[in-house]
């Protein structure tokens, strides 16, 4: 497998170096600005305002109108070393797209809508997405999403709203575009941008890969707990990932699948039994037929 | 005890609504009544073949308006046809459905005025072949996605649409053509019930952890509305079809009330597997954990 993203080579001499993102949470501190900084230069809608009592957490999900999302988990369990008693460590970790290798959203859209980009990103074109949905299941991140337009308590009711600006819901899927058109004018991605730490660190991706794989070497020998690398394995279920993290636990401990697989691995043993099955159906009529018709 | 952030799900629930189940029911009859309208043309039962590609034509007529009606941005439906996609069983489908109420439309037209015989056979014959993966794909449809109820079914859920399809396109001619012609259709509602309670009882049992929202909410309460109504409509439509037109209507009503009732508890089973983490999480960490261990014995032993 190698390290090129699906479709990338139909671009022949316009393909460009693969970018991402390399995550490290170890170094981030749970400010929020990739999440602000996204919205911003992306000109996201708001997705409601609400209190979870999830520790610093009011986002708590990626969806149409959250591209960037920091999870925090607190745990009554020592940073480093096992010795430290009524220890607390307070995990922050910012999810975004994996704009996967072999990306099963980008497999299932019927429409041609989501593509892969010349820098092995994978992208919604909004001029064409008809709003089938099914994306949305396809994803075993649980990234993408219809968009829904936020309400207002003050505003009137929705069906008087749509005739007077004569647009209804918006209705297509909507997901990080890893700032395709910032990219295409040679700059980084607004939350790398912002990110203070450098714990969202963005550039072509066997650079952050190395990058990732000396961290790591750095925070074992430190004896961090938990210390791993997420999506970076080029072999995993979805050819490896174009955003991958270092995490400092379990994957599913932040919300993510622990052993994803792109679901269209195994569609051609699909199609198979579809075939076997509508085989079925038609001997199956025909065989009603024996007997007569009295 | 499953690890999980604050509880919340892992993948998206879909954004389908309700069109999407009845839809699974529709275009499972019409592809299946096309097919039957063929072999009963085949066979010389005339009347069955006409009735039947009434149903699958009407039946595929509203297919479509369910699917669009279902999208987003439903001005946008003919983008389904910008590009044909092996990898989208979505676009796939799209194309077999387009082609195949055309065909059945167009057979069924025929077939009412009279006229044209050999272009309505034509016609019939092609709905018939686009009829059959009509009646399945949407199986293919959901196995590809990450819910886990689906993907993990995907060896099961093409037979159990398939002969989902099969007893609603019989239970619907049952009810659609006097008893004297309508054996074939008996038998294909019953045979096609047996069949889908039998692959269901084997899916669940197979999928183990993963069988439990089949069983359970409102999936579950739906798994036993269609047990208990395709199961008796197929006893009716076996003891009393024959003899008595009115026991064919009820046998045949109860089979496609079934059937519908089946498609919105795999439809129901799918959400609820979504909703709940550990459905997304425990089967991956085993498949983890086994791959490891594989790994581990492929290892030479140290001395």
């Amino acid at each position: 497998m190698g390290a090129l993203a699906d479709g990338v080579a139909t671009y022949g001499d316009e393909a460009e170096e693969r970018v991402g993102f390399f995550t490290d949470t170890s170094v981030c501190i749970g400010c929020k600005a990739c999440e602000v900084a996204c919205k911003e230069w992306n000109l996201v809608p708001e997705d409601g305002l609400v209190w979870t009592g999830e520790s610093y957490d009011n986002t708590s999900e990626l969806g149409a109108n959250t591209w960037r999302h920091v999870a925090f988990i607190e745990q009554n369990r020592p940073l480093r070393g096992e010795d430290e008693v009524d220890a607390l460590r307070w995990l922050m970790s910012s999810d975004v797209c994996k704009h996967c290798t072999h990306a099963a959203c980008l497999d299932v859209c019927p429409t041609g809508s989501l593509f892969r980009t010349e820098f092995g990103t994978v992208v919604v074109q909004e001029d064409i997405c008809n709003g089938c949905g099914y994306c949305v299941p396809a994803c075993p991140f649980g990234v993408l999403d219809r968009r829904h337009l936020p309400r207002h308590s003050g505003d009137p009711p929705a069906e008087i709203l749509g005739l007077q600006l004569g647009r209804k819901e918006d209705g297509r899927v909507w997901k990080c575009t890893l700032c395709y058109d910032r990219l295409k004018g040679g700059h980084e991605p607004a939350c790398a941008k912002a990110c203070p730490t450098d714990s969202i660190q963005f550039g072509p991706l066997d650079e952050l890969r190395e990058r990732a794989e000396k961290r790591l070497g750095k925070l074992q020998a430190e004896s961090w707990n938990g210390a791993r690398l997420y999506g970076h394995d080029r072999e995993d279920g979805v050819g490896g990932f174009g955003a991958f993290f270092l995490l400092l636990d379990e994957p599913e401990v932040y919300g993510l699948p622990p052993d994803p697989v792109v679901t269209t691995r195994d569609l051609p043993a699909m199609w198979r039994t579809a075939a076997i099955a509508v085989g079925a159906l038609a001997l199956g009529v025909v065989a009603a037929f024996a007997g007569g018709s009295e | 005890m499953t690890d999980s952030y604050y509880g919340r799900p892992i993948v998206k629930e879909p954004v389908w609504q309700p069109e999407i189940p009845v839809y699974f029911f529709t275009g499972g009859l019409g592809g299946a009544s096309s097919v039957l309208s063929l072999v009963a043309r085949v066979s010389g039962n005339d009347l069955l073949a006409k009735r039947s590609i009434y149903i699958g034509a009407a039946a595929d007529a509203v297919s479509p308006p369910l699917l669009i009606s279902d999208l987003g941005r439903p001005e946008r439906f003919l983008n389904m046809l910008r590009v044909f996609k092996v990898t989208s069983p979505m676009s796939v489908g799209s194309w077999i459905l387009a082609f195949s109420s055309a065909a059945s439309s167009g057979a069924a037209f025929l077939s009412a005025i009279g006229r044209l015989p050999r272009v309505s056979d034509v016609a019939r014959t092609a709905s018939a072949v686009s009829g059959a993966p009509l009646a399945v794909y949407t199986a293919t449809l959901i196995s590809d996605t990450a819910i886990p109820v689906w993907h993990e079914a995907r060896h099961e859920l093409p037979f159990l649409f398939g002969a989902s399809a099969a007893a609603s396109a019989g239970a619907a001619a049952a009810i659609g053509v006097p008893t004297r012609a309508a054996a074939p259709a008996r038998r294909l509602a019953i045979g096609g019930a047996l069949v889908e309670n039998a692959v269901m009882l084997a899916m669940e049992k197979r999928l183990g952890l993963l069988g439990e929202p089949y069983r359970q909410g409102e999936a579950g309460r739906y798994a036993k509305v269609a047990k208990a109504c395709s199961l008796g409509g197929a006893a009716l439509l076996a003891v009393a079809g024959r003899r008595s037109r009115l026991a064919s209507t009820a046998g045949g009503a109860l089979v496609l009330a079934g059937e519908l009732a089946l498609r919105w508890s795999v439809f129901k089973a799918g959400f609820q597997s979504a909703r709940d983490p550990k459905y997304t999480v425990l089967p991956q960490r085993e498949r983890a954990a086994r791959r490891g261990a594989a790994a581990r014995s492929d290892l030479p032993a140290r001395p």
